[in-house]
């Protein structure tokens, strides 16, 4: 890549600073709607340094994905269990939150000093200027049977979703009522069959 | 001039923030959001090793791919059983999920 070391560690800078504001933001905001909106621009943030290391083919797919994808589909789930709830304090919370930051303050210390300490093995081979057909050619020979279950597994988790996610049942008090009901059918709510006209 | 070190240790402060969201929060739905956050420190950590370590057989990308299609299809299935348990017990507070407790 034909850019700067300057501009580069200029952007690194940027970027980081952007991503760790937004991902504090994602944990620490009361509103999990902009706690949805900040997560979406940790992902833009994470697609921007993928650029910095020279993967252009990732970074578009991860725009593609977990900002087309997977954070529209956090917004609808917080569309549909859209209930505000104010949540009970418990008794004691503080302590749970100042052990949780104690060992993860204690896991960052201990995981950047091993990155600083480990002596790497950095290649000095320029790296590849386009990522796409090297990345093609690993998926269809030694990743091909990877490839394919990756398919396999998301559509058994699209199903999956849909089964876990379709039914709607009614609440205890409406099912009493009804003595007819087969006793292998899971209650569910009687539905008005849409586009046939009697 | 950029180096390993430098994205290692960004990607471990994100994946202790995605570890500290994940124990202290209470909406089912943020819980989840901490799993990504966590997911894309572990992609950024491929990323770094195959950009310095293994530029020319990129497989480190390979595998970020791969981790990319996995989380996608654990957000759904995620999403979709807090739904559902939305739809049971009416609420979304972590707390409350207590059927399992002994």
């Amino acid at each position: 890549m034909e850019i700067a070391e300057g501009v580069r560690l200029v952007t690194f800078g940027i970027l980081s600073v952007m991503m760790l504001g937004a991902a504090l933001g994602v944990v620490l905001f009361a509103n999990i709607v902009y706690s949805a909106f900040l997560l979406g621009g940790v992902f833009i943030s994470m697609a921007g340094i993928y650029i910095l290391l020279n993967a252009d083919f990732v970074s578009a797919a991860q725009i593609l994905v977990y900002v087309g994808a997977v954070n529209v589909l956090i917004l609808f789930a917080i569309m549909l269990v859209n209930k505000r709830e104010d949540f009970k304090p418990m008794k004691n919370a503080w302590i749970r939150q100042g052990s949780t930051a104690v060992v993860c303050a204690g896991l960052f210390a201990l995981l950047s000093s091993v990155s600083i300490v480990t002596p790497w093995k950095i290649s000095t081979t320029m790296p590849l200027t386009s990522t796409v057909v090297p990345i093609a050619k690993h998926f269809f020979t030694d990743f091909l049977l990877p490839f394919e279950l990756a398919s396999v597994l998301l559509l058994m988790s699209m199903i999956g979703a849909i089964v876990l996610a379709r039914r709607d049942f009614m609440p205890d008090s409406a099912i009493v009522g009804t003595s007819t009901q087969d006793s292998l059918t899971l209650p569910e709510r009687p539905r008005e069959l849409v586009g046939i006209e009697k | 001039m950029l180096q390993l070190p430098y994205f290692l240790i960004l990607a471990a402060a994100l994946f202790c923030i995605g570890i500290y969201g994940l124990v202290i929060s209470r909406n089912a739905v943020r819980v989840l959001m901490s799993i990504e956050l966590m997911l894309n420190a572990v992609n950024l950590n491929l990323m770094g090793f195959s950009n310095y370590i293994d530029p020319v057989e990129i497989k480190g990308q390979v595998f970020t791919i791969f981790v990319i299609a996995i989380a996608a299809a654990e957000a759904a299935v995620g999403l979709a059983i807090v739904l559902s348990i939305y739809r049971n017990r009416d609420t979304v507070d972590m707390e409350q999920f207590n059927l399992l407790k002994w």
